[in-house]
């Protein structure tokens, strides 16, 4: 029974294409996450090559460590559903590119680490694509606090985290929350689809 | 006074209106990093000063932290 139900989840997620900007711990996280419940389609877009340090967080592996992410990021994907189709672009996110990576997409996650980047991705998608719901992460660094993370939508525009802890030299991103907000913005963007008729 | 919508709560303010400045100074808003809307619509941060916000009016003002 749980088998036809999660059939009919995936044959219905096919249908869609999700953008993921950049693809640190955030998007890296919140992309297996989607592969793995059957979207149709990712768009991932990011400028960073693996690095060491990624790995307290991101999904990668130790052997990646110079490739770049989107590259590992749909090599990974592909290891668990090779079906998943990717689309990669290995490039900067800017507010002059954003309609032309995201133009197709039914929903866009804001997986950035900056916080201006953030903002700057925002901005675009609310003048260039006001129609398309954006899922934002802010507030994640440290570890505890889990009764601190939480969602809040305002129209389109949907932001987990406990929209307070910045990364600091003494604060730093960590797998545990960053995975958690990650995990939480995969369930938004299944929460609409899931509404959404074809 | 006018009763707004901030951040999905009721607030109510002893104003008759007011711009997006006032109201950053009024919550204490000192942010550099922030998105503002009035009714779903974005206010750029060279309108802050005159984007006026009236009774009945949904307002989000978003604080965005580093970290992902």
């Amino acid at each position: 029974m749980s088998e036809m139900i999660d059939t009919k989840i995936r044959q219905h997620l096919s249908r869609f294409r999700v953008g993921i900007a950049g693809c640190g711990g955030l998007g890296s996280n919140c992309g297996v996450a989607l592969a793995r419940v059957g979207i149709g389609e990712l768009v991932i877009v990011d400028f960073d090559v693996v690095e060491k340090s990624n790995l307290n967080r991101q999904y990668y592996f130790l052997k990646q460590v110079g490739l770049p992410k989107t590259e590992a990021l749909q090599h990974n994907i592909s290891l668990i559903d090779p079906t998943v189709r990717i689309t990669s672009h290995n490039t900067t996110i800017k507010s002059d590119n954003v309609a032309e990576l995201f133009g197709g997409c039914d929903v866009v996650v804001e997986a950035f680490d900056r916080a201006d980047q953030k903002v700057m991705l925002i901005e675009s998608m609310s003048l260039l694509l006001p129609d398309t719901p954006l899922i934002s992460g802010s507030g994640m660094a440290g570890w505890g606090n889990n009764h601190l993370i939480r969602c809040e939508q305002y129209g389109n525009l949907y932001v987990c985290g406990d929209q307070q802890t910045e990364v600091s030299p003494d604060v730093p991103p960590l797998a545990p929350r960053v995975g958690i907000v990650a995990s939480m913005q995969a369930n938004f963007v299944m929460e609409i689809l899931m509404r959404k008729k074809v | 006074m006018i009763n707004i919508i901030l951040n999905n709560r009721q607030e109510s303010i002893d104003v008759d209106s007011m711009t997006v400045q006032e109201l950053l100074n009024h919550k204490n808003f000192t942010f550099k990093l922030l998105v503002v809307k009035i009714n779903g619509k974005l206010i750029k941060r060279d309108s802050y000063d005159e984007a006026v916000i009236r009774d009945g009016d949904e307002v989000t003002v978003l604080h965005l932290v580093s970290g992902g």
